[in-house]
């Protein structure tokens, strides 16, 4: 376990140092000169040229890729000139709410998704099961943003149910202080998950429930519900756990569309103003912990999937 | 192409190896799929629409016309008019081209390149295989939408540029799925045969393994087309869509949302509904596919 672990690990970092080398050179490919970025259009070019020489900015390329990666070693992530703060702190400030806000909708999909996915395999091709797969097909097709108007169309103005704007509290806990203004985030993060989700629990149930452990469980006369949840949930669930790790950065993706619609001010949202400020460094910054919840989602799931499923040979 | 048609299965070998999927036992398992058929269906309605419709319904889709915007359906106008005075129904024919055409050129680029690429990548085997499979896990881990967005907003966005953008990215997964299918296919006794009378690389490669992925490679075009239109329509969304004059659903639903308090519903129900259908399609005829190429290599 621990070998498997550590080889992990290591392609995990060489991975990382990949995805450092790639975002630096498309920004740099995309903002060449920082000082006209930050100095402005009407800055005369010697002030231009001045502010990239003490920023560093006229060094070669890649010695510049390395004092940045130098940097991040001493955990340093930048410093955005638009904002005047670090780097660091700017995303800190916005992460947790992100998280919170992307967690929610996580644990209300699957709440929703597994057990649906399981009555849909456990009762295979009833009406249920067609309609509960009608339905998925048409939320999976349905863009993020239009499926979140249509909710706050329907529950924020016709019913009134739910503010049509997300909280703007600073707290990374407005989701259980305030869950009626996160109400609908939530919902809309949610419901294209479960669409997914729960389309991959059917069919991994399906799959399981023709395996011959099954057979074995029901013959010896366990009863149905303990043959369920003793015998199938488990190994149905293993498929889904390598999904919700190799979605973690959808996640965060999807909820650049969701910050943006209701307003919330996470990580998105934040990633969408600097790009409108033109402030590299964040977005560097950002794309680069995209990456790294990438590579640790993968890896948190191929962890999990090997404790759940002892059949993986480890010391491969 | 006929080689491996004939070499595929020798007589000596007590258990044979089930034949991979090939392009056509991958159409014709589509007939037993009626949802597949069904999707088909939808989807070559949706392009005769789009095609077909303006030579029906010719409207003018290049002056604005502020006397006649935001008009509620009606007679001369059965979906209304948008907030310039386009006629929404001619507008809906025109950006759904658009739409297709990206969601197209990118699901062909990516699955070209990424075809081309894992093909290599699984022949090579060994050292060459590991770099380059790990390459294409370092851009599998660039969140996507985050590097399109930073692009699209550094550079004008046209529909072949947001196409080429968008394949860039999308080919990865092809390439693993190719890689992955190559694997197996390189120690049959076929690829084998061919190596031992001396075929090049090139040719294992083009006249061997890519037709007999090529199963594999028809439902990943399918899935990559369905998500090129939703990711160009999120684009749209975000504000880094195609500009004005040129329209696609995404641009169209994008800004007809912004008037959804004002009861303009016209302007977001039926392009939606475009959307929907459309991906809804792709994804339909994807999943027959993928299910009769599953079937065929059981």
């Amino acid at each position: 376990m621990i070998w498997y672990a550590l080889r992990r690990i290591a392609v995990s970092v060489l991975v990382l140092v990949g995805i450092s080398a790639a975002v630096f050179f498309l920004l740099h490919l995309v903002s060449e000169s920082p000082g006209r970025v930050v100095l402005g259009q009407r800055a005369s070019l010697e002030a231009v040229a001045a502010f990239n020489h003490e920023h560093g900015f006229d060094r070669p390329v890649v010695v510049q890729y390395l004092s940045y990666l130098w940097q991040l070693l001493h955990g340093d992530l930048g410093r955005s000139y638009k904002l005047n703060e670090d780097v660091l702190t700017v995303l800190g400030q916005n992460a947790g709410r992100s998280a919170m806000l992307s967690l929610a909708g996580l644990v209300v999909a699957l709440v929703v998704a597994v057990p649906l996915g399981m009555l849909q395999a456990v009762r295979r091709n009833s009406l249920v099961d067609r309609l509960a797969t009608g339905v998925s097909y048409v939320l999976y097709a349905t863009p993020t943003f239009l499926l979140g108007l249509l909710l706050i169309s329907v529950f924020s103005q016709q019913l009134d149910l739910f503010p049509a704007e997300a909280s703007q509290s600073h707290s990374p806990w407005v989701v259980f202080t305030d869950p009626r203004s996160m109400a609908l985030p939530v919902l809309t993060i949610a419901a294209t998950s479960v669409a997914v989700f729960s389309q991959y629990q059917r069919s991994a149930a399906v799959d399981q429930l023709g395996q011959d452990y099954i057979r074995v469980a029901r013959a010896k006369g366990l009863p149905e519900r303990l043959v369920l949840s003793r015998h199938l949930l488990r190994n149905a669930c293993l498929p889904l756990i390598t999904l919700v790790g190799t979605m973690i950065p959808t996640l965060l993706a999807g909820s650049l569309v969701v910050e943006a619609l209701f307003n919330y001010p996470g990580l998105g949202l934040l990633f969408l103003n600097s790009l409108q400020r033109e402030d590299y460094p964040v977005l560097l910054a950002y794309t680069l912990i995209g990456g790294v919840f990438t590579v640790l989602g993968n890896f948190i799931a191929d962890i999990a999937v090997a404790f759940a499923d002892r059949r993986i040979e480890l010391a491969k | 192409m006929t080689a491996p048609e004939i070499d595929r299965r020798p007589s000596a070998d007590p258990e044979p190896l089930p034949a991979p999927p090939s392009a056509r036992t991958v159409l014709s398992g589509l007939k037993r799929h009626p949802i597949g058929v069904a999707g088909l269906g939808l989807l070559l309605l949706i392009v005769a629409f789009c095609y077909l419709g303006p030579v029906l319904w010719s409207t003018n889709q290049t002056d604005v016309n502020l006397l006649d915007a935001a008009l509620p359906p009606g007679p001369g106008h059965p979906f209304g008019t948008d907030t310039n005075g386009f006629d929404v129904l001619g507008r809906l024919m025109g950006g759904g081209q658009v739409s297709l055409q990206i969601g197209l050129l990118a699901a062909v680029f990516a699955t070209v390149v990424g075809t081309l690429y894992g093909a290599v990548a699984g022949l090579a085997g060994g050292v060459v295989d590991g770099f380059m499979m790990r390459l294409v896990d370092v851009l599998l881990s660039v969140p996507f939408l985050f590097v399109v967005l930073i692009l699209s907003a550094r550079f004008h966005a046209n529909a072949w540029s947001l196409a080429l953008v968008i394949g860039g990215f999308s080919w990865l997964i092809s390439a693993r799925l190719v890689r992955g299918e190559v694997l197996t296919l390189r120690v049959r006794e076929y690829v084998l045969a061919a190596r031992v009378m001396g075929a090049s690389r090139r040719r294992i490669v083009f006249t061997h393994l890519i037709p007999n992925c090529l199963g594999v490679i028809i439902v990943n075009i399918t899935f990559q087309m369905a998500d090129s239109v939703l990711v160009v329509a999120a684009l749209g969304f975000l504000g880094f869509g195609l500009s004005y004059p040129t329209t696609d659903w995404g641009s169209q639903l994008a800004s007809g949302v912004t008037y959804i308090s004002a009861d303009y519903w016209w302007l977001v129900y039926p392009v939606g509904g475009c959307i929907i259908l459309t991906v809804l399609a792709l994804n339909l005829i994807a999943e027959s596919l993928r299910d009769a190429v599953a079937r065929k290599s059981d």
